[in-house]
C-alpha cells in the first residue's frame, strides 16, 4: 500500500518537472557553455576518501575546503607532515602531488619524478588524517564521551531506577547484551565478549548515523562506507572467534565426526574457506550497504543538475528524505547485523561438547 | 568508473593504520570507564532487585508462618487457661469441702467438749450439795442430839437410826 502512494507521487511530481520547465530549460542549455554534469565522478568523489573536506565550489571554480593534515612516508624522502592546502588545486610540495587524472591512483598522493610524471614504482605510505579518519575520531569521540558520562551517572543514581542519558542509552547496552549476546554466545561465555560487542555495535552506529547527516564536517564522512574500516573491524571479529575456538570447533573443521575420512581432502578446504568467508562477507556488508546508501542519496541529489533544473528540486527532496528514513533504518540494522553476526560467529566457535 | 570503484574496494593502508589506532583506543577506553562499570551497575541493580523481591517473598512467607504460630500459641494459652481454671476450681471445692470436714469435726468436739464439761460440774454440784446435805443433816443432827442427848436414854438409839439412814441415802 505505502509502496503505491509513493509510487504514485512520485509519477506526478515526475509528470509536473518535465512539464513545466521544457523551454525555460531548452533556452538555458543554449546559452550555457558547460560541459555535461559527471554524476558518477561527482558521487564517487564523495564517497572516495579525501585529503580534503570539501564545502563547496565558488562560481569561479575556487573550492572552499577544511585543508587535512598529510602525513607521508618514504624511503628517498622519510617523513613529511604538512597541510593538505599545499596540494590543492594539483599543486606540487615537496615532490609531491595528489593525481587528478582519471586513474587507478586517483585522489592518491604520489612522488612526481625528475620528468614531472608519476613515479608509480615508489609510493609514499599515506598515513594522512583524511576526512574518514577524521570522521572516525569524531565519532569516537562523540561515543567516549556519550559512554564515559553514562557510566558517571551511574555513581550518581546508584542502584535507583535510570534517569537522563541512562535512559536512551541503557536500553541499547542491554539489547546488546540481551538480545545479542546472550542468545548466541550463552549465559556462561557471554561477559568475556560484551566489551567487544557493545564497543563494535556503538562505534559502527555513531559513524553510520553521522554519515548521514551532510552539514557541518565531522558529519556526512563515508566512514562505514569505507572498506579500510570493515576490513578492520571484521579482522577483530575473526581473530576473536579464532581465539575462543575450542577443540570441539577446531575438531569441526580439521577432522569432522562423521565424515568419511577420503571427503576429508575436500572437506577441509572447504572448511577453511569457510573460516575466512564469514569475515570477508561481514567486511563487504557493511560496506557496501552504508557505500549504496550514500550513492542513492547522492544520486536523487544529483537529479538536479542531471536535469539542470530547479523544479526536479522537490522530487529528489522528498526522495532523499524518504531515503534518509530509510538509511537511518539501515544504520541501525547494520549495526545490529555486525554485532548479531559477529557473536554469532563467536558463539559458533564454542560448541557444547555433546558429540 | 570500474578503475574508481577499484580504488574504493582496495583498503588504503594508511586507514587501516588509524582505524586500529582509533577502534583500539575507542575499544580499550571504553572498556576500561564505560562498560565494565555500566555493565556492573546494570548487573548490581538487577541482582538488587532479584534480591528483594526474593525476600520480600520469604518475609511473606515468614508472616504467613508467624500467623499460624500466634494462631496455635493463643489457642494453646486458651486451652491451658481452662485447664487452670479447672483446676483452680477443683482446688476451690476440694479446700471448702475439706474446710467444712474439719469445722463440723471441731464443732462436735467442742459440744463434746462441753458436754463433758457440763457432766463434770453437774457431778461436782451434785456432790457438793450431797455434802453441804449431810454437813446440813450433821448440824441439825448435832442440834437434835444436842437437845435429845440431855435425855442419855435415847441417845445410842438415835444414833444408831440416823446412821442407818444416811447410809440407805447414800446408796
Amino acid at each position: 500500500m505505502k509502496t503505491r502512494i509513493v509510487t504514485g507521487l512520485f509519477c506526478i511530481f515526475l509528470l509536473a518537472a518535465f512539464s513545466l520547465p521544457m523551454s525555460a530549460r531548452e533556452g538555458a542549455a543554449s546559452d550555457k557553455d558547460t560541459t555535461a554534469f559527471d554524476a558518477s565522478s561527482f558521487i564517487l568523489d564523495h564517497i572516495a576518501d579525501s585529503h580534503e573536506w570539501h564545502i563547496l565550489t565558488k562560481k569561479n571554480g575556487e573550492g572552499v575546503a577544511i585543508y587535512l593534515p598529510v602525513i607521508l612516508y618514504s624511503k628517498e624522502k622519510g617523513l613529511n607532515i604538512f597541510s593538505s592546502r599545499k596540494l590543492a588545486d594539483g599543486r606540487e610540495y615537496k615532490g609531491y602531488k595528489v593525481v587528478e587524472e582519471e586513474s587507478d591512483l586517483k585522489g592518491k598522493i604520489v612522488s612526481v619524478n625528475e620528468a614531472g610524471g608519476i613515479d608509480a614504482k615508489n609510493l609514499p605510505l599515506d598515513f594522512s588524517m583524511t576526512k574518514t579518519v577524521i570522521g572516525m575520531l569524531a565519532a569516537a569521540l562523540i561515543g567516549m564521551w556519550l559512554f564515559i558520562s553514562l557510566s558517571r551517572s551511574y555513581k550518581k543514581t546508584g542502584i535507583s531506577h535510570p534517569k537522563g542519558i541512562q535512559s536512551f542509552l541503557e536500553p541499547a547496552v542491554l539489547f546488546v547484551r540481551d538480545d545479542i549476546a546472550i542468545p548466541n554466545i550463552g549465559e556462561h561465555h557471554y561477559e568475556k565478549y560484551m566489551p567487544y560487542l557493545l564497543s563494535v555495535f556503538f562505534f559502527i552506529l555513531i559513524n553510520n548515523v553521522m554519515g548521514l547527516i551532510p552539514f557541518p564536517p565531522p558529519f556526512g564522512a563515508n566512514v562505514t562506507g569505507n572498506i579500510a574500516l570493515t576490513f578492520v573491524l571484521a579482522a577483530c571479529t575473526f581473530l576473536i572467534t579464532q581465539f575462543s575456538g575450542n577443540k570441539t570447533y577446531w575438531k569441526h573443521i580439521f577432522a569432522a565426526p562423521g565424515v568419511p575420512f577420503w571427503l576429508l581432502p575436500i572437506m577441509i578446504p572447504v572448511e577453511i574457506i569457510g573460516l575466512f568467508s564469514k569475515p570477508f562477507a561481514l567486511m563487504i556488508r557493511l560496506f557496501a550497504n552504508i557505500t549504496a546508501g550514500h550513492i542513492i542519496v547522492l544520486s536523487l541529489i544529483c537529479l538536479i543538475f542531471i536535469f539542470d533544473s530547479l523544479s526536479i528540486a522537490p522530487v529528489s527532496i522528498f526522495f532523499v528524505i524518504f531515503m534518509d528514513c530509510l538509511e537511518l533504518l539501515v544504520a541501525f540494522l547494520q549495526a545490529y547485523i555486525f554485532t548479531l553476526l559477529s557473536s554469532l560467529f563467536i558463539g559458533m566457535a564454542m560448541p557444547e561438547e555433546h558429540h | 568508473m570500474i578503475l574508481l570503484a577499484n580504488s574504493l574496494t582496495s583498503p588504503a593502508i594508511g586507514l587501516i593504520f588509524w582505524s586500529v589506532l582509533i577502534f583500539g583506543l575507542f575499544f580499550f577506553l571504553l572498556t576500561k570507564f564505560a562498560w565494565k562499570p555500566i555493565l556492573s551497575a546494570v548487573k548490581a541493580r538487577d541482582e538488587m532487585i532479584k534480591g528483594s523481591l526474593a525476600s520480600a517473598a520469604k518475609a511473606r512467607e515468614e508472616m504467613l508462618k508467624l500467623q499460624s504460630d500466634n494462631e496455635a500459641i493463643l489457642k494453646k494459652a486458651r486451652e491451658e487457661r481452662e485447664i487452670i481454671l479447672k483446676e483452680a476450681r477443683d482446688v476451690r471445692d476440694k479446700l471448702i469441702s475439706e474446710a467444712k470436714g474439719k469445722a463440723a469435726l471441731e464443732a462436735e468436739k467442742i459440744v463434746e467438749k462441753a458436754k463433758a464439761g457440763i457432766e463434770n460440774e453437774k457431778n461436782k454440784a451434785l456432790s457438793e450439795i450431797h455434802e453441804q446435805v449431810a454437813n446440813l443433816s450433821i448440824d441439825i443432827a448435832s442440834k437434835i442430839l444436842g437437845e435429845k442427848l440431855l435425855k442419855t436414854g435415847e441417845q445410842s438409839k438415835l444414833i444408831d437410826k440416823y446412821l442407818k439412814d444416811i447410809d440407805l441415802n447414800k446408796n
